[in-house]
């Protein structure tokens, strides 16, 4: 899923002084599993803006709702209704949340709540960690399961570096060489011998070749 | 000019091999690189030009090399490939060879977490063994990476680095094999202080026929201090320094300790040049260039030989 954590609350102020009437916006799916986007944080920076308001003597209106999907257009639509009452959007939704609703509603400010960080897996309660970059061809059967481009600093394909010591990463001893766990990984399934092998350039251009990917599928489209 | 390159050439005629390192200044002072340059004329057989090690931004190692090629030594090329994609780093490895220079060493290069400029983007484009099959490519088949061809191929003797004290110790050999069959003719090693752990290492290599095909340097650091080496051992990863060499420092008085650390890097240098599969040494004193002459003198590395190009 799509990580993300909530930006500072002064900035999230600053960005919204413009503004009055504001519609916090939330999104049920990736940033509600890690408790950056969801209803119930949806509210609780719904509340706190509320607050510090009060606190400073401003006047701020301050109305939630969250959208099961805030990256798909059917899941926007219903706010058509609501969206003339507001001065601006405050979306708690990932980046691509965000610029959805920015895009369907061109004269409407919108601001972001969050700070989208990575493609990554729930750990642990309250423990996320990053293990994937998107590059569009997956190479995780030669790895054992294991991404190097996303778990090793220095995104080696030929690995492990020099600093790898007590299965430990020199960038950030609190994380694992990511080599370390493919070796041991490929060792337990008797296929160390991938790792004989030279991987070749990876061809980043099924990442970033073009510009922004688009994935369009005929049997999809009605 | 140099023609070819003068590390190779001491190995061709299967002479006990010296090489040295010279760190670029923080500025544009070339003054800063010559001077250091000069304490090793006549020491070392070619010098690695470091490329913004640790991170920190410095003169670029292909200006500097240049540089110590005008003035008369054969510089090492390190290139790590943090800072530049694969675009960039085909195009200075012509460069090089233009400006002649000869010897390349392909790195990864310190994490940019570690240097002065945090934010920036860590290229790594290219793995180092990948880079290493790229230079080859250029230099054996005259071509660029994907096959396009070359109007003229680069000259360079190709090395890289291996650290035998890293972990896991058996992969450690797998991934030496890896950067032979890349492209690498020569291999510095990361400092020796744990000769056990070196000697372990290099007969899994001998065993794997690796020494026969890739000459190995055995890097060596001097130590100046007691102090200088607690501080690597803790702070410099996959720096294996046994407390045996730091309590053999510490045992003699601080003004002394230098003597000290000269006088352990010179044994090491005695029992690396017995052993079978050591084609050389890849002396490193940092910010201690004056140090190498002596090391070099008492170890009986010197004279280094003349060459017949260069």
């Amino acid at each position: 899923m799509i990580t993300a954590e909530q930006k500072p609350l002064d900035e999230i102020r600053e960005m919204l002084a413009p503004y009055r009437r504001v519609l916090a916006l939330g999104c049920g799916s990736c940033v509600a599993e890690c408790a950056a986007g969801g209803e119930k944080e949806t509210a609780a920076l719904a509340s706190a803006l509320r607050m510090a308001a009060r606190i400073h003597g401003e006047e701020i209106l301050v109305h939630e709702k969250t959208v099961d999907r805030q990256c798909v257009r059917e899941f926007i639509l219903p706010l058509d209704d609501i969206m003339g009452d507001y001065d601006a959007v405050l979306s708690l939704g990932c980046g691509a949340g965000v610029q959805a609703v920015a895009d369907m509603y061109p004269e409407v400010p919108i601001v972001p709540a969050l700070n989208t960080e990575f493609l990554g897996e729930t750990k642990d309660q309250g423990y996320w960690v990053e293990n994937c970059v998107g590059c569009g061809d997956c190479m995780l059967y030669y790895f054992g399961g294991v991404c190097p481009l996303a778990r090793c600093a220095k995104q080696i394909l030929n690995g492990p570096c020099g600093g790898s010591v007590d299965g430990r990463c020199e960038v950030n001893p609190d994380v694992p060489c990511a080599w370390q766990l493919i070796i041991d990984r490929l060792t337990r399934l008797g296929a160390l011998d991938r790792l004989e092998r030279i991987y070749p350039p990876k061809n980043w251009a099924r990442k970033q070749g073009s510009g922004p990917r688009k994935i369009v599928r005929e049997d999809q489209q009605r | 000019m140099i023609m070819e390159s003068r590390l190779k050439q001491v190995l061709d005629q299967g002479v006990f091999a010296v090489t040295a390192e010279c760190g670029p200044p923080k500025g544009a002072d070339p003054a800063a690189i010559l001077k250091k340059a000069d304490l090793l004329k006549g020491k070392v057989d070619a010098v690695n030009v470091t490329d913004n090690q640790t991170a920190i931004v410095r003169m670029s190692s292909l200006a500097a090399c240049a540089l110590l090629e005008r003035s008369g030594l054969d510089p090492i090329l390190q290139m790590v490939v943090r800072d530049r994609n694969r675009i960039a780093l085909q195009s200075d490895i012509l460069g090089a060879s233009a400006l002649g220079i000869r010897t390349v060493l392909c790195l990864s290069g310190d994490h940019q977490r570690f240097g002065n400029q945090p934010g920036c983007v860590g290229v790594f484009d290219l793995d180092s063994i990948q880079f290493l099959q790229v230079v080859k490519g250029m230099r054996d088949d005259g071509v660029i990476l994907d096959g396009e061809p070359l109007s003229k191929a680069p000259d360079m003797f190709i090395g890289a680095a291996a650290n035998p004290f890293a972990d896991p110790l058996g992969f450690r050999v797998t991934r030496l094999a890896k950067k032979i069959r890349a492209g690498a003719d020569f291999i510095q090693t990361q400092c020796i202080y744990n000769l056990d752990r070196f000697e372990t290492w290099l007969s899994m290599a001998v065993d794997r026929g690796l020494t026969e095909q890739a000459a190995i340097l055995g890097g060596l650091t001097p130590l100046k201090s007691a102090g200088m080496a607690r501080y690597m051992k803790e702070r410099v990863s996959g720096m294996d320094i046994p407390d045996a060499v730091i309590e053999r420092l510490a045992g003699v008085p601080k003004e002394r300790q230098r003597e000290e650390g000269i006088r352990i890097c010179v044994e090491t240098i005695e029992r690396l040049k017995e052993l079978h599969g050591v084609r050389g040494v890849h002396i490193m004193a940092i910010e201690w260039e004056a140090a190498v002459g002596e090391i070099a003198e008492r170890a009986g590395l010197l004279p280094r030989p003349r060459v017949p190009q260069g």
